[in-house]
């Protein structure tokens, strides 16, 4: 087997909001035998400024392929927004001969060249497809068998199909589902799985993501998750810090601890709780780990 | 909700359609299908976005592109509600990419008329100016040190502004308008 060595994609966001879930991943790989090198010079991937202009999305998208074509390193992306773009760009100036050539134009400007040589995982395909899950069933020490919990894996780990390729099906997708079963817990079914997080227009309109995330909330605790599973930055700020602002909206309570699912599987590695950063959640996890020995 | 609404027929007067523009559209990355549209509905009935606002209606777009209402689609602010989670895309029996002609309406919106929700100005400027969409502050970087994280590596600003010159996205910054909220 090849070594699990990979360029670690960080983007923004979470060096930016969310360093429970950068240092709770850094740890689960480091343990699993993934090595992470540091990508230098990187910058935003460029999926938000694809709306107001693709040229330019495509220009820094590509450009962060070409540092990791350069390292001779697959991409491991812990943000469902960064995969979606690098994957997706990737693919696009892989199969597209007049793309590539416009795209690459942009970059000789900056002395770089799109090869098609390295391929962008993110953190559940890398789990789910290069650790394997019989590794990852070895590493439980402390299985969660007395949690039930629910999943959102989120839109851009599994649309649009067409650039995918990571063999998940958009419409029942279960790569998360069974990793989230490796550690123990029961991973429950609930209305409306594959249902958007609204966070990617919330800086437009926070009525809708708000009654969206309402919806989601209110499916979980129908089927009495102790807690929602997320594997994106976006998805975890709009139903953990989000939380509270939602109940007060619509004037419910939900009290729905959001835990990153590298913080879930680090629990069931028997990294203790302060390890994994639990203690930044907004919602405090406090009733989910008291279930835990 | 609109179907409690009074139906107020539309009217589309002959000048306001460009009929090439359904040509020009599918010329366009993301919107190349844009012909095969057989108003079946998939895509409005999918949608996260529409289920909750009033305005925001992926069959109703490209029903506008095909006729070539133009500038009417230029000046909606529905456009910038798409959350881009590909549902439309993924389930269009047609294969017609409706969240990339909205990308293509957005972008055409922003170079056209020169408008666009000033979010997007704040998250361009943030690149610009630093490489990462938020402007990640001192304590931050102090805190990774403290939490024993790897130091974020420094961007190569010299490239960022080079791919926006040459993408033409460092003219339209200066000039561009903007505007707030749009209502759902």
């Amino acid at each position: 087997m090849p070594g699990l060595r990979y360029l670690l994609f960080l983007g923004c966001v979470i060096p930016y909001r969310l360093s429970s879930y950068e240092i709770s991943a850094r740890k689960v790989l480091e343990k699993l035998g993934v090595e992470l090198v540091e990508m230098p010079e990187f910058n935003c991937c460029g999926f938000p400024m694809d709306p107001i202009n693709h040229d330019l999305m495509l220009t820094l998208a590509t450009r962060n392929l070409c540092l990791a074509e350069k390292q001779n390193l697959n991409i491991l992306t812990l943000c469902n927004g960064c995969f979606s773009i690098l994957n997706e760009t990737n693919k696009m100036l892989e199969g597209d001969k007049e793309l590539r050539e416009k795209t690459n134009g942009y970059l000789k400007e900056i002395g770089m060249e799109f090869k098609g040589t390295i391929k962008v995982k993110h953190l559940v395909h890398v789990l789910a497809e290069d650790v394997g899950f019989e590794k990852i069933k070895d590493a439980v020490k402390n299985p969660l068998t007395n949690l039930h919990v629910a999943q959102h894996g989120g839109c851009h780990i599994v649309r649009p199909a067409k650039y995918l390729g990571h063999g998940d099906d958009p419409e029942n997708p279960t790569m998360l589902k069974n990793l989230v079963r490796l550690t123990g817990a029961e991973c429950l079914n609930y209305m409306d799985e594959t249902e958007c997080c609204g966070n990617p227009i919330i800086g437009v309109n926070e009525d809708v993501p708000f009654q969206m995330a309402r919806e989601k909330l209110g499916h979980v605790k129908a089927v009495k998750a102790q807690a929602l599973i997320t594997v994106c930055p976006f998805c975890h700020m709009m139903y953990d810090l989000n939380q509270p602002r939602i109940e007060r909206n619509f004037n419910e309570k939900f009290g729905i601890p959001v835990l990153h699912y590298t913080q879930l599987l680090g629990l069931a590695m028997g990294f203790p709780p302060e390890e994994l950063v639990l203690n930044e959640l907004r919602v405090k996890p406090a009733e989910l780990l008291s279930q835990i020995s | 909700m609109s179907e409690t609404q009074e139906y107020t027929p539309t009217i589309i007067k002959a000048e306001e359609l460009d009929p090439k523009f359904k040509y020009k559209l599918s010329k366009m990355p993301g919107a190349e299908k844009l012909m095969l549209c057989f108003q079946c509905g998939t895509c409005t009935a999918d949608c996260p976005i529409s289920r909750f606002s009033d305005f925001y209606r992926p069959r109703k777009i490209a029903r506008m592109v095909q006729l070539g209402l133009k500038d009417r689609l230029l000046s909606d602010d529905a456009l910038w509600l798409c959350s881009t989670c590909f549902t439309c895309v993924d389930h269009c029996p047609q294969g017609v990419e409706i969240a990339g002609i909205v990308r293509v309406l957005r972008n055409l919106t922003v170079r056209e008329k020169g408008v666009m929700p000033i979010v997007f100005k704040e998250l361009a400027s943030n690149i610009l100016r630093t490489g990462y969409v938020y402007q990640i502050p001192e304590s931050r970087h102090k805190r990774r040190e403290m939490q024993g994280l790897p130091t974020l590596p420094k961007p190569n600003l010299e490239d960022v502004k080079k791919m926006f010159r040459i993408t033409g996205s460092s003219g339209i910054l200066e000039t561009v308008q903007t505007f707030d909220k749009v209502k759902s």
